[in-house]
């Protein structure tokens, strides 16, 4: 590895933590300084006021912000994440946990099923500039980008789940995985047009160089063409607009899990903010911070590794 | 989609359904049927009928009413957040290009920052801070994400403005910085960021409608995206509420993304 690049991955690094380190004071700060009083959340209005001082003292709401600024970083150090308000025997750590893997999971399914979709309409709409392909893979980017999640949920629900009656309604607990598809599709939706509309571009530009050209004069098959010489070198850009997204994703997932009365980090993020359980909504900002901040960095490195160019910006 | 055909083909619907939204916005609430609030339990959720064009919802309240009350709102939020955006967006993004260096690095850094957060964890943070968000919240919260778009369009313009003739004339003949960039820059912005902003409605609106449907709205006002989540909790048994909201907000999105597309290609003779 020479010094140059070294001196990247350093930096790089460098900033990521502090990003996060920024991220979470952000956190601390603006969530403290909501004015309803979270003792009268848990305990309602109507408690002694013993049980509310002693509640407020074992909250740490009493000592000094600088000192509860502290105990939120120690709890950060050691994993826990603090203590949620209403469950107090759970850490927020562990709460997480609990729900992480149905969000990640219905990420993950958004993300392929933007890929499954944008890959091929793309590469085709590239191929056959102006044809019939190439118009309606526009007119699909352009209503994907349009149809807002919020409606496009519920529409699915009534066409396969009441109408054809194909997957499951919200709620459903025995649904497997049949019962990921409807809202994968909700989140990814957006995504699929957005990346259909880079692998369009990306591929128009490729297909544009000499050496498809010279493929193209060494009688290799158009197809092979298209999938083997172009889209390898078309993928970059449009893998990096794609973690770009995961923002719009995360997003995507707290209201589809709404919608679809799924468990995962936006139902417990959402429920936690109207109950005014501090550490938990502070915990869930954390991860989706944590993790934005991680999958960049990873494009960001790996991107270094195969470009040599972006490690001299 | 370049050609006089493509051209004329996205002309009508994107200006028509901007004008029939401008329209709704502006006359809406003077000529709905019903008061949007008006309670009436005998037909709760009743289907369409020519009492009440678009049916009932919760509490028997006049789907068609709320709408057009609703578009008053969301249209007042478009207009508020996009104006306020683009006017933060457009100093910090101008004065970011105009002097490069660390200015220019704190407002990418920040803008970035700003962009690949999910917006909506963002904003139901900050409107965490108020007990009881209203217009004026729901409007700050979403210019705090809203700014960014504009100050990428214009520190891109000002990096190419800052370069011509005219600007170091400006500067040979001894005027400060604060005069150039309000004599010389920003007059020239004037284009892509009409653009931005006519799409970045459409952005604003969708937004409002979906704190709303989370259910941080402002209150007890007639909102596009409150009407969507009662519409979502019956949406089993009476379909007609969810589908109403929801195509009203997906035809009013649509509209101004249209009709910004449309601007692009009228304004920017390249493409």
């Amino acid at each position: 590895m020479s010094a140059g690049l070294l001196r990247y991955l350093g930096a790089r690094s460098l900033r990521a933590l502090l990003t996060v380190l920024g991220v979470v004071t952000l956190v601390f700060l603006i969530v403290r300084a909501v004015p309803g009083d979270p003792v009268d959340a848990i305990l309602g209005d109507q408690a002694s006021p013993g049980d509310r001082a002693s509640l407020r003292a074992a909250l740490h709401l009493d000592a000094p912000l600088l000192t509860q600024y502290a105990i939120f970083l120690g709890e950060v150090g050691d994993g826990t994440l603090g203590h949620s308000f209403r469950r107090r025997d759970e850490t927020v750590a562990s709460l997480i946990a609990q729900v992480f893997p149905a969000t990640l999971a219905l990420a993950l399914a958004a993300f392929a099923v933007a890929w499954l979709l944008a890959l091929p309409l793309g590469s085709l709409a590239a191929a056959r500039r102006g044809s019939r392909w190439d118009l309606g893979a526009r007119a699909i980017a352009l209503f994907g980008l349009a149809v807002p999640g919020i409606w496009l949920g519920p529409l699915l629900i009534l066409l396969f789940g009441v109408v054809l009656r194909a997957l499951p309604l919200p709620g459903d607990e025995g649904a497997g995985a049949l019962g990921l598809v409807l809202p994968a599709l909700t989140v990814g939706a957006a995504l699929s047009a957005v990346l259909t509309r880079q692998t369009r571009g990306a591929m128009i530009e490729v297909l544009s160089e000499q050496y498809v050209l010279a493929a193209r004069a060494r009688g290799v098959s158009p197809l092979r063409v298209v999938v083997v010489h172009a889209l390898r070198n078309a993928l970059l850009p449009v893998l990096t607009v794609g973690a770009a997204q995961l923002g719009a994703v995360l997003s995507g997932t707290v209201i589809t899990e709404k919608i679809f009365e799924r468990e995962g980090l936006g139902s417990l993020f959402l429920d936690a903010f109207f109950a005014r359980d501090i550490p938990v909504v502070q915990g869930c900002v954390l991860v989706v911070a944590l993790l934005y901040v991680a999958v960049n960095l990873a494009v960001d490195l790996t991107y270094g590794l195969v470009d040599p160019r972006v490690r001299l910006s | 989609m370049s050609g006089a055909r493509a051209r004329l083909a996205k002309l009508p619907l994107g200006v028509v359904l901007v004008g029939a939204f401008a329209l709704a916005a502006a006359l809406g609430p003077l000529v709905a049927p019903h008061d949007p609030a008006q309670i009436d339990l005998d037909h709760e959720y009743a289907a369409p009928s020519l009492a009440h064009p678009l049916g009932t919802g919760d509490n028997g309240t006049d789907v068609l009413s709320v709408l057009l009350h609703g578009a008053r709102l969301a249209g007042t939020i478009g207009l508020l957040v996009v104006s306020l955006s683009v006017v933060v967006g457009t100093l910090a993004g101008a004065f970011a290009g105009y002097r490069g260096g660390l200015v220019d690095h704190a407002v990418t850094g920040v803008a970035d920052l700003v962009q690949s957060f999910p917006a909506v964890v963002l904003n139901v943070a900050l409107l965490a801070v108020v007990a009881r968000p209203g217009v004026p919240h729901l409007v700050l919260a979403l210019v705090s994400n809203g700014w960014v778009l504009y100050a990428r369009v214009a520190r891109g313009q000002t990096l190419a403005i800052r370069e011509r003739e005219y600007i170091q004339a400006a500067r040979a003949l001894g005027m400060g910085d604060a005069r150039i960039l309000f004599r010389h820059v920003l007059p020239n912005l004037g284009g892509p960021l009409v653009i931005q902003a006519t799409s970045g409605l459409g952005a604003a609106i969708l937004a409002e409608s979906t704190l709303s449907f989370l259910g941080l709205g402002p209150g007890k006002a007639a909102s596009w995206g409150a009407l969507l989540d009662q519409g979502s909790a019956v949406l089993l048994r009476f379909p007609h509420v969810a589908l109403f909201a929801g195509g009203t907000i997906a035809a009013t999105v649509l509209g101004f993304n249209l009709a910004g597309d449309w601007l692009r290609d009228r304004l920017d003779p390249r493409r």
